[in-house]
């Protein structure tokens, strides 16, 4: 006779490891793990902290996006523009501060620019119901033509008199950590808290898996696209900020592609694109083993025009695996 | 006493009268059959009482109150819920989470508001128990059968102790054995008083649950009588038309 309290405590998973074993996320941490210790032996640069502090900062920046990716992925959408968000925001605070308005002023003005650039996406997407690919192919030309426009395509690298606090929050350290990290790891936390313990978390997760049952159920599912959306681009936005600082000068080509690299690192990292599958630690861990692969070929002597392949192997892997768990459960 | 009381309800849709003048009543803990060819206006009956369409003309009563539905959620304020033929189930997330889809538990620390897993689980799994289900509330409903899906659908209805249930095809796609099990989770909600409406179109299943049985042709109400005192064969030929009336 089982009671009623056995019921409510079956887990469908039996102990930690099976647990464990049963996320994507395990499997490509462990192979980015594999990758890091297999490069630490066949190099003497890969350890050193000079290269794992470029390593960290590099893969923050992806890893910040990709958590924004990753919410519209599970909501079932996409986010093209993202490239494209990331050198609005920084050609947006570049000029600001170049104009003489301070680092905080210009920062959250570029903010409100990217958040603005995702509420235009989110309501095309939510209200008017067009495909999120193409309204965001369309934002990903427009967003960056706003940035050359604005800049007047020319370089930025003179930034006022906040000049050395922008540059300090970009690409200085706190505890031998590189400010993005801080950035990504608060991102990372409150996302992690938000999507599992709150209402707008469940209700992603319910429009990615059934949006007509969200809708049907009494969901507010128009107004919660236009806030992921919004997420979405404000992780771009805060990556552009990030990046203006640490590059020390803004060009128009800024965050280019970088919308593949981000989309890859969610998908590796265990979105569904098919929506109602996602988590903060797979985007983390997706971007992290990106970066791992990318650092390890310019280590290894291997010509750069590798990377695409390798990741593009990975991605294709990593769907793979998802479908074979899928076929086992079933 | 009548849970559930339609007067002349008609819904024309431009030229087209898809109800004329449907006069029906429902009592509590009552099962209610309603059949009809495709076209019939068992849906457009339905979405009316749901509160999708407002009817041209007639009235709706529920416990003797008048009731004027302009969406979903005033009827379902009102206390009717209803099941839906797909069901609205989200595969990707657990049994209680789909049951309390919409209207999660919270609670509060400080100004912060947080899911309630561990009510969603109690009382989900008390709900479950209700039906005499055997669903978990911490399972996905991906990996569930056909009857266990039902029994979630049926569970989040019964979330805020409803007075009526419309259930739209709940036998349509699933096996015999989860007919079984689908019946006799009707039985339990009639058990506890609630009416339900149950739309079909297989025969066996409105006369095995049914108390009474409804029959729409053409936008009419053909027939409203006991199951007992009918059988399948003149409830097809209400259906048909080869039976002018019963």
């Amino acid at each position: 006779m089982t009671t009623l309290e056995d019921v409510i405590g079956h887990s469908q998973h039996k102990g930690w490891l099976s647990r464990l074993m049963g996320h994507q996320v395990f499997w490509v941490f462990m192979a980015a793990l594999l990758a890091c210790i297999a490069l630490t032996l066949m190099t003497d640069t890969f350890a050193s902290e000079r290269n794992l502090f470029n390593v960290a900062r590099n893969f923050a920046f992806v890893a910040i996006i990709a958590i924004g990716m990753m919410v519209v992925i599970a909501s079932g959408g996409i986010d093209l523009s993202v490239g494209s968000v990331v050198v609005l925001s920084a050609m947006t605070i570049s000029v600001l501060m170049a104009d003489g308005y301070g680092f905080w002023f210009s920062a959250i003005v570029a903010l409100c620019v990217a958040m603005l650039v995702g509420a235009i996406n989110g309501v095309l997407i939510a209200y008017a119901g067009m495909p999120a690919f193409v309204v965001t192919l369309g934002m990903l030309s427009a967003a960056r033509s706003a940035a050359m426009v604005l800049s007047n395509n020319k370089m930025i690298w003179e930034f006022g008199p906040d000049h050395d606090l922008l540059l300090w929050i970009g690409g200085g350290s706190t505890l031998g950590l590189p400010h993005p990290l801080y950035a990504l790891g608060i991102l990372g936390l409150i996302m992690s808290l938000i999507l599992r313990w709150t209402r707008w978390g469940q209700h992603l997760f319910a429009i990615g898996g059934n949006e007509s049952a969200a809708t049907l159920t009494g969901i507010a599912v128009k107004r919660q696209k236009v806030t992921i959306y919004m997420f979405s681009a404000f992780t771009a936005g805060i990556a552009g900020v990030l990046m203006a600082g640490w590059l020390g000068s803004v060009t128009t080509n800024l965050g280019q592609a970088m919308e593949l690299t981000v989309i890859a690192a969610a998908v590796i990292g265990g979105a569904n694109l098919a929506g109602g599958e996602g988590t903060v630690a797979g985007a983390i861990v997706g971007a992290l083993l990106i970066e791992v692969i990318r650092n390890s070929l310019i280590l290894l002597g291997i010509s750069t025009f590798w990377q695409g392949m390798f990741i593009g192997t990975f991605i294709i892997i990593a769907v793979a695996f998802d479908r074979f768990r899928n076929m086992q459960a079933t | 006493m009548s849970r559930l009381k339609l007067t002349n309800i008609s819904k024309s849709f431009g030229a087209i009268e898809a109800l004329k003048g449907v006069s029906l009543e429902v009592a509590p803990g009552e099962v209610v059959g309603l059949m009809g060819d495709n076209g019939a206006g068992k849906s457009t009956l339905v979405k009316i009482i749901a509160g999708n369409f407002r009817p041209t003309t007639g009235e709706i009563r529920l416990d003797d109150k008048d009731m004027h539905f302009t969406k979903p959620l005033d009827a379902q304020l009102g206390g009717i819920e209803v099941v839906y033929q797909d069901l609205a189930l989200c595969d990707n997330m657990t049994a209680a989470s789909n049951v309390y889809l919409g209207r999660e538990a919270t609670k509060s620390f400080g100004p912060v508001r947080y899911i309630d897993y561990a009510t969603m689980n109690q009382r989900s799994g008390e709900l479950f128990q209700q039906l005499k289900s055997e669903t978990r509330p911490r399972d996905l409903v991906r990996r569930m059968s056909g009857g266990q899906r039902q029994a979630v659908a049926i569970a989040r209805t019964l979330l805020s102790e409803p007075k009526l249930v419309l259930m739209d095809e709940p036998t349509a796609a699933i096996s015999v054995r989860q007919v079984a099990e689908v019946l006799d989770l009707i039985r339990r909600l009639r058990d506890q008083g609630i009416s339900v409406i149950l739309i079909s179109h297989r025969m066996p299943d409105v006369f095995g649950v049914a108390d009474k049985i409804s029959v729409l042709r053409r936008g009419q109400l053909v027939a409203n009588k006991e199951a007992s005192k009918s059988s399948p064969e003149e409830v097809t030929g209400l259906i048909t038309g080869a039976i002018e009336a019963a």
